[in-house]
């Protein structure tokens, strides 16, 4: 078993969080994990990636070889389709709908959507909108985690205890709007 | 116990377990993680480790080998760069040698994320002679920081240990160990002379370190992180360092690449093991994250023994950190591609956050200068060097740290006036004090604008050494007090903050303009604490 999976979107739209609870789900399930990430200067608004890997096998690279990612997991539609080189012809595009806009350039969205539905496996979610119905616009990282889950060779359960264990500290209330985000995300999926 | 680390947090949590006294960092990507670990580890609290940021890599070097002396385990953290600003003192601390082991660690940022080089360390490990360890794993820096503490007392010598980005900031399960080493208590050296380096003394101690460095080269030479494996392809070796083994064995575990490998991630490198590969094999293929410093001194000057592939013959990228493709390419192995960027995915660079005080600064500035003409603002390292970008394109240097005001002050010897520095707090108490000082002590006619957040911001929010003394030590330095201006970089402040940096453009003296005003990022975070805080009150 192996999953690859590129995680995408803008400095600060909690792509870590999402790795930190594909982690500790990895963890819960004894799987190896290795997981790049990006630290300083493209924090600051710019685009942003993990490489997140987990295998039942040791795994070499902490980089994904490129042409061979299974998922694109994004929190921004323009940001899902940077990585594309990495995502392998079978592999699979979830990524919120709701564009993160501070360049002037920024296309127009209805053909940002197109050129992601020209890739078969996709799935388009309104992360923030059903964020916002589970309490919370900022838990559209998780919402968009839930619409992946699928695709994560893990039972649903330990990302739940996982988002469970992450938001902890931050008190009952943000787990319960996380744990209704992630559940909202893989019911979309379906 | 197993715990998910990234490579930085993974030295961390060694240097806590191997018994370190003393953490020294100034912050730096991608080493930052590295103190920033220890400073929210409850082991480390309950152990009374010391753990606070330094002006500067000089200091923060000098003041490990300062604990080192008195006999307890230092370690000192940087980037690469951070490593030139160091070297005065870690290039003489192999000629004092140690008392307590003591660990240099070198963050190299290869394809520059976050750095205005990619300089390789593993040249100072060198210059320096000393030993120097290159992980290739986090499990591997978290073994190699007991190893190194080990071998820095037993030859009595620094110890660098050199990690790059992609390990610096990948996260993976690391094995801890069950037997964390003691602290050492306090032991000043037996010799008093050791750390006193004059001529006639540095003379013998120098003689003492090129012994020492050939006692080390056995060390590698028998270093279990160094070592051989076997293939079936004889007809060419590889010899791989650091990530890029890695890298290898994603391509070649499983594969028809079935070649001999020599993984070496322990140096001075080991030539008898270089030896034995290059014997068995036609050819030789070198992949090192960083500069060729194995394919150099395997070339040689002339070049002309066994057919060498790598970073010099372009079977390897002369620049830019490696990856699983270049790797398949070297290898003559098929190189996946997936679908290409469509074209109308747009680049988005960093930038200002919204409600920065950076962006109030450049905005005055821009206008306070426009009527003296373009091509006179010095800038510095940190956040504001976003001032470069549109739409500001408004700063005309970012070089080393500290350079925005020495630089200003020699262009206006030059006849530059006026003159402009804008430098950040954090980079002014690292290294623009020494600068001003110049320019008052020569009356130097230089505009210096110290852009204010009370942090450092770029690496995330640290402690700034000069938070709410920057105005006092300006005037400690001798910048006349009516010289000395304070402004809150606001919108709403933008005609008046334009009419003050006009008035000390004009002045022919040297003029500093405190533009003052707490990052955003931090004050959202001190907000949301103070609010939790009370809340506990009330409750």
């Amino acid at each position: 078993m192996k999953n690859d999976i590129i995680l995408s979107g803008v400095g600060g739209q909690g792509i870590l969080s999402i790795a930190a609870v594909i982690g500790l789900a990895a963890v819960e399930n004894n799987l190896f994990l290795k997981q790049s990430e990006v630290h300083g200067m493209s924090q600051r608004g710019g685009d942003v990636q993990s490489h997140l890997r987990l295998s039942d096998m040791p795994i070499m690279s902490d980089l994904i070889p490129s042409g061979k990612a299974d998922l694109i997991l994004s929190v921004e539609p323009m940001e899902s389709l940077r990585y594309l080189p990495f995502l392998s012809f079978s592999g699979w595009i979830v990524t919120n709908s709701t564009p993160f806009i501070n360049i002037p350039d920024y296309p127009p969205v209805d053909e940002i959507l197109n050129e992601i539905r020209k890739i078969k496996n996709n799935i388009i979610i309104d992360a923030d909108s059903v964020a916002r119905e589970a309490g919370s616009v900022r838990a559209g990282n998780i919402v968009v985690l839930g619409a992946a889950s699928g695709f994560i060779s893990m039972p649903f359960s330990s990302l739940e205890n996982a988002v469970r264990k992450l938001f902890a500290g931050k008190g009952e209330e943000l787990v319960e709007i996380n744990l209704r985000a992630l559940r909202a995300g893989k019911e979309f999926a379906g | 116990m197993k715990q998910l680390l990234l490579g930085d947090e993974a030295i961390a949590q060694a240097s806590i377990d191997a018994g370190m006294s003393g953490m020294y960092a100034y912050p730096g990507t991608p080493s930052t993680e590295i103190m920033e670990f220890i400073q929210s580890s409850e082991k480390a609290v309950e152990k009374k480790i010391r753990m606070e940021w330094s002006s500067n890599e000089k200091t923060a070097m000098e003041a490990a080998l300062g604990m080192s002396y008195a006999g307890k385990r230092a370690m000192v953290a940087m980037k690469h760069v951070g490593l030139n600003v160091a070297a005065d003192g870690f290039i003489n601390s192999a000629i004092t040698g140690v008392n307590g082991g003591l660990i240099v660690v070198a963050a190299d940022d290869p394809s520059m994320h976050s750095s205005q080089n990619e300089q390789d360390s593993r040249f100072y490990g060198k210059f320096a002679f000393v030993p120097c360890f290159e992980p290739s794993s986090q499990q591997e820096a978290y073994n190699m920081v007991f190893d190194a503490f080990e071998m820095s007392e037993k030859y009595k010598i620094p110890v660098l240990l050199r990690i790059t980005t992609r390990l610096a900031h990948s996260r993976a399960s690391v094995t801890l160990t069950d037997h964390p080493v003691p602290q050492k208590i306090m032991k000043l050296p037996s010799d008093p002379l050791q750390f006193v380096l004059l001529p006639a003394i540095a003379r013998k101690k120098y003689k003492t370190l090129l012994s020492t460095y050939e006692s080390i080269k056995y060390d590698a030479r028998i270093s279990k992180y160094n070592f051989f494996r076997d293939g079936k392809k004889r007809d060419t070796g590889i010899i791989s360092c650091g990530i890029a083994y890695n890298y290898l064995m994603e391509n070649i575990i499983g594969s028809s690449a079935d070649y001999p490998v020599l993984k070496i991630s322990a140096y001075p490198f080991p030539a008898d093991l270089v030896k034995d590969i290059t014997s068995r094999c036609r050819e030789i293929l070198v992949l090192e994250e960083g500069y060729p410093v194995i394919e150099e001194g395997l070339r040689g000057i002339l070049d002309n023994g066994i057919k060498i592939l790598g970073r010099l013959d372009g079977v390897i990228p002369r620049d830019g950190e490696l990856n699983p493709a270049i790797v398949a390419k070297a290898l003559g192995l098929p190189v996946s591609h997936g679908r290409n960027i469509p074209s109308l995915v747009k680049m988005r660079p960093p930038s200002f956050c919204k409600g920065c005080g950076h962006a109030d600064m450049f905005n005055a500035l821009i206008e306070a200068v426009k009527p003296f003409g373009p091509g006179r603002v010095f800038s510095d390292i940190g956040c504001y060097t976003l001032g470069a970008l549109p739409p500001y394109n408004a700063i005309n240097s970012c070089v080393d740290m500290g350079a925005s005001v020495t630089m200003a002050t020699g262009a206006a010897d030059a006849g530059l006036f006026p003159s402009i520095a804008v430098i950040g707090d954090s980079t002014f108490t690292h290294s623009g004090l020494t600068g001003i000082l110049d320019a008052v002590n020569k009356n130097s006619p230089v505009t210096i604008i110290i852009s204010d957040n009370s942090t450092t911001g770029m690496t995330g929010g640290q402690k700034s050494a000069g938070t709410g003394k920057l105005g006092a030590i300006c005037e400690g330095i001798g910048v006349a007090k009516e010289h000395i201006r304070t402004i809150i970089p606001l919108r709403k402040n933008h005609e008046e903050n334009i009419g003050i940096m006009k008035e000390e453009m004009e002045y022919r003296g040297v003029s500093v303009i405190i533009a003052s005003r707490e990052c955003i990022q931090t004050a959202t975070r001190r907000k949301k604490i103070e609010a939790s805080d009370e809340k506990l009150i009330e409750l």
